[in-house]
């Protein structure tokens, strides 16, 4: 029977020769040729379409399996747990709770009941507060067919496992090989071709074909990763000699920023691949990379970043103040560094829509492997970014005002909650000194204004994030 | 990633604490949910660490004595139950059911009575009053408001405030308004 297993052998081969070659013909015409020259086919956005009629139909199925079963589904709420009073002051509450009028008398007064105001507050924060739930992926209100968003397993019918599996055999089956693929050729070309282009020595020619070249390989990236990216307000995109600060939830913002634009990165040196990559990028284009030793150095920071950004012949730089990752339903305290440089500051606020698979990099939780395996094997990444209006430090301002007016003006746009509290947050305690301005607050309630030069209303970075919320 | 909330309380336990503490069914999952996201250990019990992880609550004056209200005596672990034990103290209370355990004021005299003998004595109020103005005010005053505040309250001369004498001088204020939250459905 050996020559039947051999007919099967040679079938079987002819087979994969000639799936093979349908896979990367496909690929290269594709999504190869488009990414090289910057055209579009819409494949994607119809993709996008199907799948979101896909979701919906998922999550009325785990309702009526829920209802047969007469349990209730675990809906996750965009609204919140507990209804916040509009917040006032400390000294506002405990004028009500004294019920007096606005002076206070010289002798102390404490009463039993003023621990209530502490109690509730703390109380309050512990049932919802603003800071920790940045820190962790949003949840959604449609399940996605990924087993890692989904809080009501109980609820699944025979027919949505099916379709879960169907999507699981796609995503990791076709997808993921599909995108690793994509990614490898993306950044073997940049490495080839940025490492040839630094041969030229004509400069405006290699700057002029540096620029194609790092353009050609961020779109097949954003290939890689089916990123769906809509830009709006194009008009105000950076121009050279200034800096592009942005929210950040991912690494993968670097990708979908650079897909429209050159920017200079900045960053510290890594080694391995990393490494490999920032050198081949820096031969071509002026990137600025940090050995570890010169990050806590203030002042050599600002000095090369204010050197580039003096050569108007440089692109613009990118810099997230955040200084971390955050969930992209809000925007925390930005960094006074980049905005000490003193020149025009473009902000752009980057917004993701979960419902496709979540960009969030929680990187106490997971790796970058990891975490870039599960984001190629998600559906797809959809965001939107908008460029806003470049602005410009005023008469009057420090920095620490002037980034609070960017980081208000990208909360707008985006739809998020702009907060004042840091993201250091996430690994690091929280000062004292705020609680010992709340300590001051609650003396002076105590006794009176005890020290009229303590009262600061200077804005400072040290704030109580609070009060100074109450303030504005 | 989500927390998978619902897959881990079972419906049985959803309607023993419902009963107990009347929160109603969406209520409890919801801060199930929270419960499961503030556990760090992921192992089902709350650690003060895992309180003290929260920001605002760090800044809180008093936080490390709430902190300690959720904690039954000489333990260093809350298990889902006691959180809903005691976050229903803040429930505002509907009429009908007034039961004095589960009022917002039991908490507040515990916030002051660390040793938990039922009476608040000088140094324990010094030592409350010294949490809330930290290092802005002197001893001597400070002791003059404690004196002050012991003898307005103290009915029977023991020098001390017992739970009675202390819901006493709270008449005056409007302790559901104050210490309730409003729990959304």
């Amino acid at each position: 029977m050996t020559w039947f297993t051999f007919l099967v052998d040679n079938l079987l081969c002819r087979c994969l020769g000639i799936s093979i070659t349908v896979w990367f013909t496909l690929l290269f015409f594709c999504t190869i040729v488009p990414a090289v020259l910057g055209v579009s086919f819409g494949m994607r956005r119809l993709y996008m379409a199907t799948l979101l009629k896909i979701f919906e139909w998922a999550t009325l199925r785990m309702e009526m399996g829920a209802k047969e079963k007469n349990q209730e589904l675990y809906k996750p709420y965009s609204s919140d747990i507990i209804a916040k009073e509009p917040s006032s002051s400390l000294l506002q509450e405990f004028q009500e709770l004294r019920g007096s009028a606005s002076c206070l008398s010289s002798e102390p007064e404490f009463e039993l009941a003023d621990i209530f105001y502490f109690c509730r507050r703390g109380m309050e924060t512990i049932v919802d507060d603003d800071v920790t739930k940045r820190f962790s992926a949003q949840e959604l209100q449609n399940w996605n067919l990924l087993t890692r968003s989904n809080n009501n397993f109980r609820h699944i019918s025979l027919r949505l496992t099916v379709l879960w599996g169907l999507g699981v055999l796609i995503r990791y089956g076709v997808l993921l090989p599909l995108r690793v693929t994509l990614a490898v050729t993306g950044i073997s070309l940049l490495l080839v071709l940025t490492f040839l282009v630094a041969f030229l020595p004509n400069r405006e020619l290699r700057s002029y074909l540096s620029e194609k070249v790092h353009l050609m390989c961020y779109r097949i990236c954003v290939r890689a990763l089916t990123a769906i990216i809509t830009y709006h307000n194009r008009e105000n995109k950076p121009q050279n000699g200034g800096i592009c600060v942005a929210n950040h939830t991912t690494p993968i913002d670097v990708i979908i920023l650079a897909n429209d634009g050159c920017y200079s990165l900045v960053g510290q040196v890594h080694g391995g691949l990393m490494g490999m990559i920032q050198r081949a990028m820096v031969r071509s284009s002026p990137h600025i990379w940090f050995e570890r030793s010169e990050v806590k150095d203030r002042h050599l920071v600002a000095k090369r970043l204010g050197d580039h950004v003096a050569d108007k012949t440089k692109q613009p730089i990118l810099i997230f103040p955040e200084g971390t990752c955050i969930n992209n339903t809000s925007v925390m305290m930005f960094k006074k560094g980049s905005f000490e440089i003193g020149c025009t500051v473009y902000p752009v606020a980057i917004k993701y829509d979960p419902r496709f698979g979540d960009a969030f990099w929680n990187s106490s939780k997971f790796g970058m492997v990891n975490y870039l395996l599960r984001m190629m094997s998600s559906w797809a990444i959809v965001c939107s970014v908008w460029y806003l209006p470049p602005m410009n430090r005023e008469e009057g301002e420090d920095a620490v005002q002037f980034a609070n007016r960017v980081k208000a003006a990208i909360a707008a746009q985006g739809g998020l909650v702009d907060l004042i509290w840091d993201g250091g947050l996430k690994r690091a305690k929280v000062k004292d000194a705020f609680k010992e301005e709340q300590q001051k607050l609650y003396s002076k309630v105590l006794v009176g204004e005890m020290d009229q030069n303590q009262s600061d209303d200077k804005h400072s970075q040290d704030d109580n994030p609070e009060d100074a919320n109450n303030r504005n | 990633m989500g927390s998978r909330a619902s897959t881990l309380l079972r419906e049985e336990e959803i309607e023993e604490i419902k009963k107990e503490t009347g929160f109603s069914h969406s209520q409890i999952t919801r801060l199930y949910s929270r419960f499961t996201s503030l556990d760090k250990g992921e192992n089902g019990t709350l650690s003060r660490e895992d309180f003290q992880r929260i920001p605002e609550l760090a800044i809180n004056p008093l936080g490390d004595r709430i902190i300690n209200a959720f904690f039954p005596e000489g333990e260093d672990q809350v298990n889902f139950r006691g959180f809903m034990r005691t976050l229903a103290h803040f429930r505002p209370i509907e009429d009908n059911e007034k039961n004095k355990n589960y009022s917002g004021d039991f908490i507040a005299f515990r916030l002051y009575d660390l040793d938990r003998d039922d009476k608040i004595s000088r140094d324990e109020l010094l030592q409350v009053l010294r949490m809330m103005v930290g290092v802005n005010i002197s001893d001597e005053q400070l002791g003059s408001i404690a004196d002050r505040t012991i003898q307005e309250a103290d009915t029977n001369g023991d020098n001390s405030i017992s739970f009675n004498e202390f819901i006493k001088v709270l008449e005056k204020v409007d302790v559901e308004q104050k210490m309730s939250i409003r729990f959304l459905h």
